[in-house]
């Protein structure tokens, strides 16, 4: 057997687990790694910050479907991650981070640029592992890899100390994980289902309720069989979008606080939710004492802790959401005697009236408005762009405006809302899926949180689209202001603001502006059919607002109106 | 919903920051650990924890699918309302004058604890039993003035059925 070294071993690790793309940053203590990596044909994006090698890869990883990989230094290398691994926690992202350390010897003495990174990100990884010793090295990458990707994913952190990547050991492929602590429930329990096609044959008013758990076990399939057959409408939550297709006639659009009206008001009014791959939080759910008060709620995912922690349900099932929809759908298909259409007419026609007399709505006036630019952006890249946003009014406007018929397409950071993810998770996305239209949708302050990574799209020619709402404003912040706070703006206005046209200039991209709602479709095709990166700059409504809005703490049912 | 004590036998692996994952996963979302003891068992890549928690249904709910969720947790018992055999291990030093030294060697005498070692004016008495029985020789010594106190907090095992 030949004896390869840590740095080796962690190349070939990666090429068994089918990485082609790596995002990172190097530093002293992984240089050893970089030597060894410039011997491979794996493809590295340098970003310029290592908070953007955890977002591309987050966003890689949303794109794609597979796990994402990145891979920093040691010390303020690996503490940059700390937000990017929190966001893709909070999400369920499979990502692999890579974070060198100093030598094993020198761990605990204060040496430079040392950090206990596995300590800091205990409560924000799925896992972690600090690698003392070479001979466990492959153990560990083979365990990591399929803990993130598997059961309800997560961030996995492999610390990697210098000695461990230059001593050598004798290198084999592991064989499969067996991990006698670690076994998630993909299967649910038959009978449990039983009594959900029961509950299913019984109600009147029933919602289908779906997360990012439909879009993590590609259930999106199995979830429009079982909506359509039983012809019962389907709300979701940001991290739900595209899991159900946004133009089906089924689809109520997004619930919780800047959720369409009647997809709140449905939720208020059913007798019955299925709840699919979500976990109720705060920001769907607005007061959980009000919360779907008459239904019987049924909670399908496969994290048991998902279940029961902020709603009490009804019938809960643990399991992979897929194979779940999968045999929900078999038990139905076998007692197939109702007629769901004629059974759900009246619910169906009562929903589609308050889309009908509530709909989404702006007042266009002779200023851009934020809504117009997403809803032009819809037409023009016919709905099949992959959208990732920053967080905060150009994330609801976009997750309300754009309207998403596959998994996969809606990129944003739901759980943390991270400002300054969408670029990078853009850079990712683009890096994975190179043949789609990818575009940022950001505001001007978002966007700012991690400019620096036009850089990175210009040297490897990932030619995404930033889409500036160009407000002068940290425009939800001030909205809560000017909503809760007397309009008192308190540190919300820039008085400076760079010019994005200018700045992207400066990065060697392109840069346009449009300041009038007749220019903003000539500037969205000038932008889209260029073949590099671009910033479009919108100047936009300053004080414009997201609508409907549920004031945080109120029942869902309860929403300011346009 | 009310609050409740729950005495929870936990199997983890036997490695470095496993301790640190659970006692931050407990800090970390607010629940209470009342008294924790951790040790190898038979199998040294095996350890037990022993923990005492505060919550209601709910919490407590949350508390063992969340330890459940942990990677190196491999199984979470609640033996709360179980057939158990519980036990707690605690030293005490007293202070023991030559006038009160005979007191309280009957005191200890009655709960079959051990005087395990003695100075001028004082005793270290190791007494093991459940928690009440603790609290109960605690209450009877207090009046001569305890000194220091050691307690392991609690351990546990569930009681196998006997007849089979």
């Amino acid at each position: 057997m030949n004896k390869l070294t840590g740095a080796q071993i962690l190349m070939q690790m990666l090429k068994e687990e089918g990485v082609d793309t790596i995002f990172g940053y190097p530093g002293g203590v992984v240089l050893d790694i970089y030597d060894e990596l410039a011997r491979t044909d794996l493809r590295h994006i340098l970003v310029r910050h290592e908070q953007g090698a955890v977002h591309a890869a987050d966003g890689y990883a949303r794109a794609t479907g597979k796990v994402g990989v990145c891979l920093v230094t040691s010390g303020p290398g690996a503490t940059n991650t700390v937000t990017g691994i929190a966001t893709a926690y909070m999400d369920s992202i499979p990502i692999i981070v890579f974070t060198g350390q100093v030598p094993t010897k020198l761990i605990g003495n204060d040496a430079f640029q040392e950090v206990d990174i596995v300590g800091i990100t205990r409560p924000c990884t799925k896992h972690n592992y600090l690698v003392k010793d070479v001979k466990n090295l492959a153990k560990t990458i083979k365990e990591a890899f399929h803990i993130a990707r598997s059961g309800r994913p997560g961030p996995v952190l492999i610390d990697l100390p210098k000695d461990v990547s230059i001593s050598k050991t004798n290198f084999k492929v592991p064989d499969d994980v067996e991990l006698r602590s670690y076994n998630p429930t993909y299967v649910p329990n038959k009978k449990q289902l039983e009594k959900v096609v029961a509950l299913i044959k019984k109600a009147k008013k029933p919602v289908i309720f779906t997360g990012g758990g439909v879009i993590l076990s590609k259930a999106h399939k199995e979830l429009a069989e079982l909506a359509k057959k039983t012809r019962i409408p389907v709300t979701g939550t940001l991290m739900g979008l595209g899991g159900f297709p946004g133009t089906d006639p089924l689809w109520l659009g997004m619930l919780g606080m800047h959720g369409t009206y009647r997809a709140n008001m449905s939720v208020s009014e059913c007798d019955l939710m299925l709840a699919v791959g979500v976990r109720f939080d705060d920001r769907v759910t607005g007061k959980t004492d009000e919360f779907a008060t008459d239904a019987k709620i049924v909670q399908i995912d496969i994290d048991p802790t998902s279940i029961q922690k902020n709603i009490q349900v009804a019938i809960p099932v643990v399991g992979d959401c897929k194979i779940t929809l999968e045999m929900l759908n078999q038990l139905i298909n076998k007692e197939n005697t109702d007629d769901y259409e004629q059974k759900h007419k009246k619910w169906l026609d009562k929903i589609k009236n308050w889309k009908h007399t509530t709909p989404l709505a702006y007042n266009q006036k002779n200023v851009i408005k934020p809504q117009y630019v997403i809803e032009k952006l819809y037409e023009l890249s016919k709905g099949e762009a992959i959208i990732t946003t920053e967080v905060g009014q150009n994330q609801m406007w976009a997750s309300q405006y754009y309207h998403f018929n596959q998994p996969g397409r809606f990129i944003s950071s739901g759980g943390l809302g991270t400002m300054g993810f969408g670029l990078p998770a853009a850079v990712g996305a683009q890096a994975g899926m190179p043949d789609k239209l990818v575009v940022d949708i950001a505001g001007d302050g978002s966007i700012q949180m991690n400019i620096q990574e036009m850089a990175t799209a210009v040297q490897y020619n990932l030619p995404v689209k930033i889409i500036i709402l160009n407000n002068g404003f940290l425009g939800m912040v001030r909205q809560w202001q000017e909503l809760f706070y007397d309009r008192c703006y308190s540190s919300t206005k820039f008085v400076h603001t760079p010019d994005f046209v200018k700045l992207a200039e400066a990065y060697g991209a392109v840069g346009l502006r449009a300041t009038k709602p007749k220019e903003v479709e000539s500037v969205l095709k000038k932008g889209i059919s260029s073949p590099g990166p671009v910033i479009m700059d919108f100047v936009v409504e300053p004080e414009e607002c997201v609508y409907p809005m549920v004031p945080a703490g109120a029942p869902i049912s309860k929403m300011l109106l346009v | 919903m009310t609050e409740k004590k729950h005495l929870l036998s936990i199997l983890v692996e036997n490695e470095p920051g496993v301790l640190s994952r659970i006692a931050g996963l407990f800090s970390g979302r607010g629940y209470n650990i009342e008294s924790l003891c951790v040790a190898e068992t038979a199998d040294p890549l095996v350890s037990r924890i022993t923990m005492v928690t505060i919550g209601d249904s709910f919490i407590l709910e949350q508390i063992k699918k969340q330890l459940n969720k942990l990677i190196n947790v491999i199984k979470v018992s609640d033996l709360t309302g179980l057939d158990y055999v519980g036990r707690e291990l605690v030293l005490i030093k007293i202070n023991a004058k030559t006038e009160n030294r005979a007191e309280i060697l009957r005191v200890i005498d009655i709960f079959r604890g051990q005087v395990v070692d003695v100075g001028q004016d004082h005793y270290t008495i190791s007494i093991t039993g459940d928690t009440e029985k603790i609290s109960a020789i605690l209450n009877l010594l207090k009046p001569f003035g305890i000194r220091e106190l050691a307690r392991t907090g609690s351990i546990a095992l569930f009681r196998e059925n006997k007849s089979k």
